[in-house]
């Protein structure tokens, strides 16, 4: 097919095409250069931040999952020496609104402080400001609330029921969204097909669990009337007036300090209760304001679960093995509010039916609230579980027929020529060369090896597993996916860029300022440093990166969806393009050559062949700033450029949603290959191998793009096989610190080789493809098909997850 | 509420001896951040389960997050910040990091530093990633999925004996 691409996007692949091989600088495994301050211990995290007469916040949280708030007393917390000052939820609604939501669901309102009522447990229904946290906390203990208690509605099945307690009385009804998208003739594939299974699936909420968590600095100047926040997340610079209109202040007196984050995972995308919260707490009192989650309020009260879903699962083949017809059927519980709408499902609809060709899919979404806390964002964004559910159906359609995992696969891949390929939703996959992956890690892995190898334990008596899986891994979405899910949406942004600056000092250094969140934990310093050095052949190491407050900030969208190394990378090509523009037409005016004679060699302009007439970045910079009569009359003077890199590939929906167009284009493929062996006795699974060749367009940085291919990994892996939210029957989180919220250790995890192919793709700057999801994909189906093989003298059929130990043991007990 | 009176406190840290006048319920990570401003220690969870706020008192890793300032009076202490030298010259362990992607986040870096040190301290050829791999497993790291830390601390072991 012919893909029509927005005309600005040749512009920003600056001098070099995509994949071309020619690359300097893209493509080598240079050091982080964030990693020396880290390593040092002198990293700056939120809560290494101190200001001058600061004060800190702890928050009182509901010990309740649903209740009516009788009344408040809050008088022996403030006769605390060193207490401050105790809000409630009466106070933000004498002096703040709502909480910013893209649900556009009025019935669905979100408060800093729960106001009457609260939602979930662990919701804040109070905030002390004191001297120092300490005293924060204690008089925490001394405020007295008096709770009506209501009934938990927790199952959200029986949530949507007639006659169901209510989350939001304003809503009538606790079902926030429902709809069927319907692509090609599904009943009709359904009845033609000769098989069919169908599964019913549960994938548990869990949270991505960053080590540092949420945190920001409120800091209010009176004199000015400026409000400025130092928060370890800031993304969408374009949306954060909507952060003002919940403070009551004018924007344009918001100023949004983005500060480095300990990790995110998702749980700081978008994250603005945190930073609202904490310039809130600061107007009110007018001083700076501390306010950091502890572990325990980042467990319960973090904005960010996961995905929470229950599916019934159908797949429609026939008896070669051949796919025809996907239907999905989903109940989502988003918990208390609903700030991303559904846009957890518009991103499951990007890959639906991953890197296999299936013509007809039918996506039924019931969206449920109940007592927990609310949903957000999660490496993968909700395509993570639609991927488990695919390949789990894959793996029971071959054990269906008796079909070797991988030949079914294989027989149903997209091939190399269909590129770029439509999928039956509406959106593109860009490139890629899924058997030429598929025969890289077989080779790796050995597959035929590890065959032989699980037959002959199994006759021994030994319990060893295979698993083999595929993933699609969309890259750099659209703001389509938010909206899509309605007819005529409230509100249909378009847009979703990131942007750069490039300016060079008299002295020749190069400074290169970004315009949303800092670093949290992917590496924008190194990219960034890459693509500059790959411009203007100077050492990477020599570049200094800087970050704009949000009042100077270009619009930027940060990291989240695997977009930020190719569109930080497009911003940055783009601001190079113009700066080595200019830079050319003063270099050729004052060397009387032809801009076309001139190259960017050694940390300079020089023309070619002609190694003596050249000229340092210095040189030039010295003339722009201080040497007007030196450059060309038209020029002004001045050394910097700005560039505003917007989505390069992205097309609206149609009007009945039977195209949804093109929203998340840039994808990646990737294969995993395991060998488990599990110990009936104790539910302990130990890796015996585990191989993954992953192709992410361009390679910019192979040792840490290897570090997110490994990391997302483990984290699917701590989905996989322990975490969970574990709530009792009146909707208490009973695992709401790390002595019984288990993550993945050192001794959990396999040694993974990876591989690398590298399939560029043609709409994006070097052809880059986004890829700090992928692991995370992957992990939840090979477990569970590793597992269930390793358990299949038992008739063991994997449908839901954690698959704990405890589960294990069960099964192999007979239970 | 009655008011506790402040203890003396005696500790070297990183080879420099503080006195301050501390709050007895005052837990060792926060002295360390807020008193002494080393905020190279970090915590995580702050009820000991995360390792991320290690140290090494008196050379052996304690969490810090579990213990009072106030129990730690005539020890000695060294932190993250003991590590490079002082014209921010990453050590051996710290540059093995660095050149195995040791690290994506930093938050559990230093806990991880001074958990691999005293490793690498007791065993200096490294021993095998078993071990590794077991010597760290008291501490939490969300983001490398521990295979590049193992290399880090493996590298170390390989430069120190190359020294
Ligand atoms: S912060 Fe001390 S063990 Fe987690
Ligand atoms: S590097 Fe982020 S937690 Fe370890």
């Amino acid at each position: 097919m012919e893909i029509e691409q927005d005309p600005n996007a040749s512009r920003i692949a600056g001098d070099t095409a995509p994949g071309d091989a020619g690359l300097r600088w893209i493509g080598k495994s240079i050091n982080r250069v964030e990693d020396p301050r880290f390593l040092r211990g002198e990293g700056r995290y939120i809560d290494d931040i101190t200001l001058p007469n600061m004060l800190h916040a702890a928050i009182k949280r509901s010990p309740h999952a649903h209740a009516r708030i009788k009344s408040i007393d809050t008088s022996k917390a403030e006769a605390l020496p060193g207490v401050v000052r105790v809000l409630t939820g009466q106070d933000v609604k004498e002096h703040a609104n709502p909480l910013p939501s893209f649900s556009m669901n009025p019935g669905i309102q979100h408060d800093m402080i729960a106001i009457e009522k609260v939602r979930h447990y662990g919701e804040c229904v109070a905030v002390v400001v004191a001297e120092n946290r300490y005293i924060a906390e204690d008089a925490c203990d001394l405020i007295e609330i008096e709770y009506e208690v209501l009934p938990a509605v927790l199952d959200p099945l029986k949530a949507r029921e007639e006659g169901s307690p209510l989350v939001h009385e304003a809503l009538g009804k606790n079902e926030a969204y429902s709809r069927t998208f319907s692509f090609g003739e599904v009943d009709k594939a359904f009845d033609e097909a000769a098989r069919s299974v169908t599964v019913d699936l549960y994938w548990p909420r869990s949270t991505g669990m960053p080590m540092d968590t949420n945190g920001a600095i409120g800091d209010y100047d009176a004199g000015t009337g400026v409000l400025t926040i130092h928060a370890n997340s800031m993304n969408f610079t374009y949306f954060l007036w909507l952060i003002a209109g919940t403070l009551k202040i004018p924007s344009a007196k918001l100023k949004i300090v983005p500060v480095v984050a300990g990790g995110s995972f998702g749980s700081k995308f978008f994250m603005h209760k945190v930073p609202t919260f904490a310039g809130w707490l600061s107007l009110m009192v007018g001083k700076p304001v501390k306010y950091i989650e502890d572990r325990v309020t980042h467990i319960v009260n973090n904005d960010h679960a996961g995905s929470d879903r229950r599916y019934k699962a159908e797949l429609a083949f026939e008896d070669d093995g051949t796919f025809q017809a996907l239907r999905i059927d989903c109940v989502d519980d988003y918990g208390a509010y609903l700030q991303f709408g559904v846009g957890t499902h518009g991103n499951a609809l990007s890959q639906i039916c991953g890197p296999y060709t299936i013509d007809h899919v039918e996506y039924s979404l019931a969206a449920v609230l109940t007592n927990k806390n609310q949903q957000g964002a999660y490496r993968g964004f909700g395509a993570e579980v639609s991927n488990w559910i695919l390949e789990r159906l894959v793996d029971h359609a071959a054990h269906d027929l008796g079909m070797d995992r991988v030949e079914i696969r294989r027989k149903n891949l997209i091939q190399a020529d269909a590129f770029p390929y439509r999928t039956p939703t509406g959106n593109i996959y860009d490139s890629g060369n899924y058997p030429g992956v598929l025969d890289k890690v077989l080779a790796d892995f050995d597959y035929d090896y590890w065959v032989k190898y699980r037959d002959d334990a199994r006759k021994e008596g030994r319990h060893v597993g295979i698993g083999v899986v595929a993933s699609q891994e969309r890259s750099v979405f659209s703001s389509t996916e938010f909206w899509f899910w309605f007819d005529e949406p409230a509100f249909s942004p378009t847009s979703s860029p990131e942007s750069a600056s490039i300016q060079i000092e008299p002295t020749g250094q190069i400074v290169v300022t970004l315009h949303s969140q800092a670093m949290w934990g992917n590496s924008p310093e190194t990219v960034v440093s890459q693509v500059i050095a790959e411009e203007f052949d100077v050492d990477p190491t020599s570049v200094v990166i800087t970050y704009a407050d949000s009042q100077h900030a270009l619009p930027g969208t940060g990291p989240g969806g695997s977009r930020y190394t190719v569109m930080v990378s497009g911003a940055v090509a783009g601001a190079a393009s113009q700066m080595k523009d200019k830079i050319k037409r003063i270099a050729a005016n004052k060397l009387e050559a032809a801009e076309g004679d001139l190259e960017f060699r050694d940390g300079g302009v020089g023309v070619k062949g002609a190694p003596d007439k050249q000229l340092s970045l210095s040189d030039i910079a010295m003339m722009a700033y201080m040497f007007k009569l030196d450059l060309p009359p038209d020029m002004e003077s001045g050394l910097a450029t700005q560039w505003t890199y917007d989505h390069p590939l992205t097309t609206l929906p149609n009007a009945d949603r039977s195209d949804l167009g093109m929203f998340y284009p840039f994808v990646g493929h990737a294969w995993h290959m395991a060998v488990v062996e599990v110990d009936p006795g104790t539910g302990r699974v130990e890796f015996l191998r585990y191989s993954a060749v992953h192709d992410a367009g361009t390679v910019v940085n192979p040792k840490t793009l290897n570090g997110q291919i490994i990391g997302g990994t483990v984290q699917g892996l701590g989905t996989a096989m322990l975490e969970e939210y574990i709530y009792d029957d009146q909707g208490r989180v009973l695992n709401e610190n790390f002595e019984h919220y288990h993550l993945p250790s050192s001794m959990d995890v396999p040694t993974m080789t990876i591989g690398h192919q590298e399939t560029p793709s043609p709409y994006t700057a070097y052809g880059i493809k986004g890829a700090g999801e992928g692991g995370r994909m992957l992990t939840p189906a090979i477990m569970s098909a590793a597992v269930e093989d390793a358990l299949s003298p038992y008739g063991v059929r994997i449908t839901s997850l954690p698959i704990s130990a405890e589960q294990i043991v069960a099964w192999a007990a007979g239970d | 509420m009655s008011t506790i009176e402040n203890q003396l406190v005696t500790v070297t840290v990183n080879g420099r001896t503080y006195e301050r006048a501390v709050e007895p319920r005052k837990a060792l990570s926060d002295f360390l951040r807020e008193d002494l401003e080393l905020t190279g220690t970090h915590v995580a969870c702050e009820h000991g389960f995360c390792g991320v706020c290690n140290i090494l008192l008196d050379g052996q890793t304690v969490r810090s997050c579990l213990l009072f300032a106030v129990q730690v009076d005539g020890a000695s202490i060294e932190t993250v910040e003991s590590l490079a030298a002082p014209d921010g010259t990453l050590n051996a362990l710290q540059q093995a990091f660095n050149d195995n992607a040791g690290l994506q986040c930093g938050y559990c870096t230093p806990g991880m530093l001074m958990t691999a040190k005293e490793y690498l301290d007791a065993n200096p050829d490294g021993g095998t990633d078993d071990q590794i791999r077991e010597a760290i497993s008291g501490v939490l790291c969300r983001c490398t999925g521990y295979q590049q830390i193992v290399e880090s601390i493996r590298a170390a072991a390989s430069a120190g004996k190359g020294a």
